[in-house]
């Protein structure tokens, strides 16, 4: 995985290939049936409300920790060009999709591409500025400690 | 750089960077809101810090966000197996 940051520009890309073709993988990134299956990191599970993938709709789920906790959050999707590229605004949430105004929304780019049946998919994530970054700094702290937290669980 | 080595005014910042003394002043503004620099009042002269602790912070919170990116296509990479082997099983 390629993973860099432009901090001057508040923007993280993501990319990664994958031995599936394209139209796996985009079924993947826009199924939530199958979004569900992925889309949290361990230990949290990721737990679609409602999908709606088609420009000015959205997509509204939850991660649901290992003590049950809810974070909401919702992808409003831009602009879709099918097996290509999709764009999103990325926002938390409550369980109503009312975005809660205290935490930032970064926009998202994914594109595909697939050759010789390996599909390379790119994320682009722009955060409005660097102040944004920061907000997804305490979130991130969160998960963070909590993971660690159950990590030395399983030590004992 | 520089400012993580001493503390700075605007004015000098411009002049090591062939640049105008605004354009310093939006950068410093941004970076100042995110408490990666600090300020300090001297008389007339504001002079600026770089906030080691709060780079730590980013760099930490980065290195999780890679993880979390890492775990997760680790994870669709199981997934997408599975939905191959479903299709071969119809």
């Amino acid at each position: 995985m390629n993973f860099s940051v432009d901090k001057e520009n508040s923007k993280i890309k993501v990319e990664r290939e994958f031995a599936a073709p394209v139209a796996k993988v985009w079924s993947a990134f826009t199924e939530s049936e199958i979004l569900d299956q992925w889309w949290a990191p361990e230990p949290w599970k990721a737990r679609t409300k409602t999908m709606d993938f088609r420009e000015g709709g959205y997509w509204l789920y939850a991660m649901v920790g290992p003590d049950g906790s809810e974070h909401w959050a919702r992808a409003d999707y831009r602009s879709i060009t099918p097996l290509k590229n999709y764009t999103a605004t990325d926002n938390f949430c409550d369980s109503n999709g009312n975005p809660t105004g205290t935490i930032a929304s970064a926009k998202w780019v994914n594109s595909f591409n697939e050759t010789e049946g390996m599909t390379l998919v790119t994320i682009e994530i722009q955060f409005e500025k660097l102040a944004d970054l920061e907000t997804h700094i305490e979130m991130g702290f969160k998960e963070g400690i909590t993971a660690a937290l159950e990590n030395l669980d399983a030590l004992f | 750089m520089l400012i993580a080595t001493h503390a700075m005014t605007p004015n000098a910042l411009a002049e090591h960077f062939d640049t105008t003394r605004q354009a310093v002043s939006k950068h410093i503004k941004v970076l100042t809101e995110c408490q990666l620099l600090t300020q300090d009042k001297v008389g007339r002269e504001i002079y600026y810090h770089f906030n080691p602790l709060k780079m730590k912070e980013v760099d930490h919170w980065l290195s999780q966000f890679k993880k979390h990116w890492e775990d997760r296509f680790n994870q669709l990479d199981q997934v997408l197996i599975n939905l191959n082997s479903d299709k071969n099983e119809k």
